[in-house]
């Protein structure tokens, strides 16, 4: 608890920052979904001819896994791209179920003899939607809205991971970190956002319920919602303007300090830099580099092979990064030199059950998998040169399916007993923090994974300050410069920033 | 039969929901300005689709509906209806509105001054019994079924309409307020001359109220006279109905 009051304090000024993007996010999208919303839903309740597949669409749309909708949306142009427009269309997809839904309840609900008195009386079809079936409908309307400003409090939540900000970011970066009261001191706020904001909607529902507020109140409250709009998104915006090289980075501690050394060599040589880190997993990356929206990350040459081009990894590390090379530059991208280590798949156990059963070597295995359970990441278990190369490399085979779970929840999952033998980095700081024992790889089956910055080669040319920058990082990092490093962050919970500062100050 | 000019004229008319049995079979009526004609019937002899032809939500399938001389065919619906006051037997008042803002509806359809609506609301409010300065501001649940009615009424007649419409107003009230809401009612319609089509199921309200009965029976308009005459009808369908329903008080 201490621990939280102290980060939040240390951390004030970024903590309003990622309220204000969040609620900028709620917001914006709420109010385009209304938008959209309630004439969608004027239009199905009168056809229901239109109506029945509109509602099927937007359930369906409803379904789709929010990750999976970041990630379908991110190569598209104009919607999609790395940051808060992604997000927003996300967001608002999400926003619109709830809303036409009670828009069409709220209007078919209405009392008949109301209606027929309204046409009875002379009134045209639009005077009596604006002036009878709306108001009518608007308390439900109201709920709706609700509804759907709730939910989006805690899917933007998860816009963090393709970098629209919010307070998904303290999560997602806990999450990597392993670091539990970084995780609670972006989901306690965001909680409590989602309260506030349904205690405020409720009100409003209920005022409405009780009696139709006046135009004027309404004009005022609408004036006031503006403002705040406006006081709220402009800062969280600002300074994006003027940012010349986007440096991105996956979701992992590692990335996420690879990515502050080389945003911070750029700064070094001159250049401003905008930072998209913690964006996801591989594919993201990948995408958002080839998109444009970023200039730069670090990738490894076996994921680049496997599973960015689908190609098998030489497992000469020269001929690695050569396979990559030319892959890259087919795309538009330039795969820069070497950083210096290879952050190769490392198999885990831990260590008590390595000295019981002398394990030493990913052979020994056999000897165990009748009893244990593997955990490995999403992407491991899919990859060819993942969990299903493996078992065939090794002829194992284990007793109990591999569960699946977050990368970063891996190594806890381990030392907490939930699984026996995982696959992490060779580079993981949590190795000799957590009482981990590597098991050699003596068949070789996992391929070189050494660091290499993928640059676009269009702003390669543009900004002479990237080739200074990563010449100086080349081959300047050392497997053991990396777990250090790691160690500082994942263990000592020290800030990247200061960590790659430190780096390049005595590099 | 008389000189006045009909306002209301059903020159052989059918009528029926698609796919369904006929509802009207060639009914034939006038309705002379200023007179109540009243009609009676089982439920389903049609008596509620009469009205609905005279301020075109429906059409005929054959013969003609006039309104002030002129084809419903070539009336715009609009127009027409904001000539017809039309009280439901459940009132329809709109819950989100005020009383006064229910009465001064149709007067700001025609955009009326507010001023004019203003002072034409307080009017009506007085005329049908409910003083503006305790009745204007208040909603329709905070009145009673027979205020409710009132306020119905006054809204119909808010734009001064030629030609009322009234299914079952009073159905819904005690015998008491029954009673002293029919006498003020008379009292209104012979101030303002207005023709009213009323729809009762209830003879003895027919009887109390009507210049004219019109009786339908499955469809068909079987008499439509003065009270007078269609109290001494020999015919044996209308006898029956006469006397199947609760006699005259």
């Amino acid at each position: 608890m201490t621990a939280l009051l102290q980060f939040w304090s240390s951390h004030l000024g970024e903590l309003l920052q990622l309220v204000r993007q969040h609620l900028m996010l709620v917001i914006v999208s709420t109010g385009v979904a209304t938008a959209i919303g309630l004439p969608a839903g004027i239009l199905a309740a009168r056809r229901p001819v239109i109506g029945r597949p509109l509602l099927a669409i937007a359930n369906v749309a409803q379904t789709i896994p929010s990750l999976a909708l970041f990630g379908f949306l991110l190569p598209l142009p104009f919607i999609g791209g790395v940051g808060p427009r992604t997000a927003l269309v996300t967001l608002t997809l999400y926003a619109l179920l709830p809303i036409v839904r009670t828009t069409v309840a709220g209007l078919r609900s209405l009392d008949r003899a109301v209606l027929d008195a309204g046409v009875a009386m002379g009134m045209t079809a639009s005077q009596l939607l604006l002036m009878v079936e709306l108001p009518l409908a608007l308390p439900s309307i109201v709920a709706g809205v609700r509804v759907a400003a709730v939910v989006g409090v805690g899917t933007a939540t998860i816009a963090a991971a393709i970098g629209a900000g919010g307070l998904g970011e303290y999560i997602f970066r806990g999450l990597s970190m392993v670091d539990t009261t970084m995780i609670l001191a972006g989901a306690v706020p965001a909680a409590v956002l989602a309260l506030i904001v349904d205690g405020a909607l409720a009100a409003l529902e209920g005022v409405m319920r009780a009696e139709r507020p006046r135009p004027r109140t309404l004009a005022a409250a609408g004036l006031g919602a503006l403002v705040v709009v406006v006081a709220l998104v402009s800062p969280a915006f600002a300074g994006r303007g003027g940012a010349v090289v986007t440096v991105g980075s996956k979701n992992f501690t590692e990335q996420i300090i690879l990515g502050e050394i080389v945003a911070q060599a750029i700064e070094a040589e001159g250049g401003a830099v905008n930072r998209k880190l913690n964006l996801g997993g591989t594919f993201i990356c990948d995408r958002a580099v080839r998109s444009g929206d970023i200039d730069v990350y670090v990738e490894y040459t076996g994921t680049a092979v496997t599973a960015v081009f689908h190609d098998t990894v030489p497992h000469d590390p020269v001929a690695a990064l050569d396979l990559a090379r030319r892959r890259y530059a087919a795309a538009g991208l330039t795969a820069g030199d070497r950083l210096g280590f290879d952050n190769t798949f490392a198999i885990l156990v831990r260590g008590t059950d390595a000295r019981a059963h002398g394990l030493r070597s990913i052979d020994d295995l056999s000897r165990v998998q009748t009893d244990w359970t593997p955990g490995f990441g999403y992407e491991f278990l899919q990859r060819a040169d993942g969990y299903p190369g493996l078992v065939k490399t090794y002829g194992l085979s284990f007793a109990h399916a591999p569960r699946a779970m977050e990368l970063s929840l891996i190594y806890k999952a381990l030392a907490s007993r939930q699984v026996d033998v995982i696959a992490g980095d060779a580079t993981s700081a949590l190795i000799d923090a957590l009482d981990l024992v590597r098991l050699d790889d003596t068949r070789r089956y996992f391929p070189p994974y050494d660091a290499v910055p993928v640059v676009r080669t269009a702003a390669l040319l543009q900004h002479p300050i990237i080739s200074r920058a990563l010449r100086r990082l080349a081959g300047a990092i050392s497997e053991k410069d990396m777990r250090a490093m790691n160690r500082a962050v994942d263990v000592d919970h020290a800030d990247p920033r200061l960590v790659a500062k430190r780096f390049l100050a005595d590099h | 039969m008389t000189s006045v000019p009909s306002i209301v004229q059903f020159d052989r008319v059918s009528f029926a929901y698609p796919a369904r049995a006929p509802v009207l079979q060639c009914v034939s009526f006038d309705v002379p300005k200023g007179d109540l004609l009243a009609l009676v019937g089982r439920s389903g002899a049609g008596k509620s689709t009469i009205l609905k032809l005279v301020n075109r939500l429906l059409l005929p399938q054959s013969g003609r509906v006039e309104v002030e001389g002129r084809d419903t065919r070539e009336w715009s619906g609009i127009p027409l209806r904001r000539r017809i006051g039309y009280v439901l037997q459940d009132v329809g008042l709109f819950p989100h509105m005020t009383v006064a803002e229910n009465v001064g509806l149709v007067p700001r359809l025609e955009k009326w001054d507010p001023a004019r609506t203003r002072t034409r609301v307080r009017t009506l409010l007085d005329l049908v019994g409910l003083p503006a300065d305790a009745y204007a501001a208040r909603r329709p649940h905070e009145l009673s079924g027979g205020q409710r009615q009132r306020v119905g009424v006054a809204r119909a007649l808010a734009v001064d309409p030629p030609i009322m419409l009234m299914d079952e107003p009073f159905g819904a009230l005690d015998p008491i307020t029954r009673v002293e809401i029919r006498r003020e009612f008379t009292r209104i319609r012979r101030e303002l001359g207005t023709t009213v089509l009323l729809v009762t199921h209830d003879l003895s309200e027919a009887f109390a109220l009507a210049t004219r009965i019109g009786v339908l029976d499955d469809g068909e308009l079987i008499v439509c006279d003065a009270p007078e005459v269609v109290a001494a009808s020999r015919d044996p369908r209308v006898r029956k109905f006469l006397d199947t329903v609760t006699p005259l008080p």
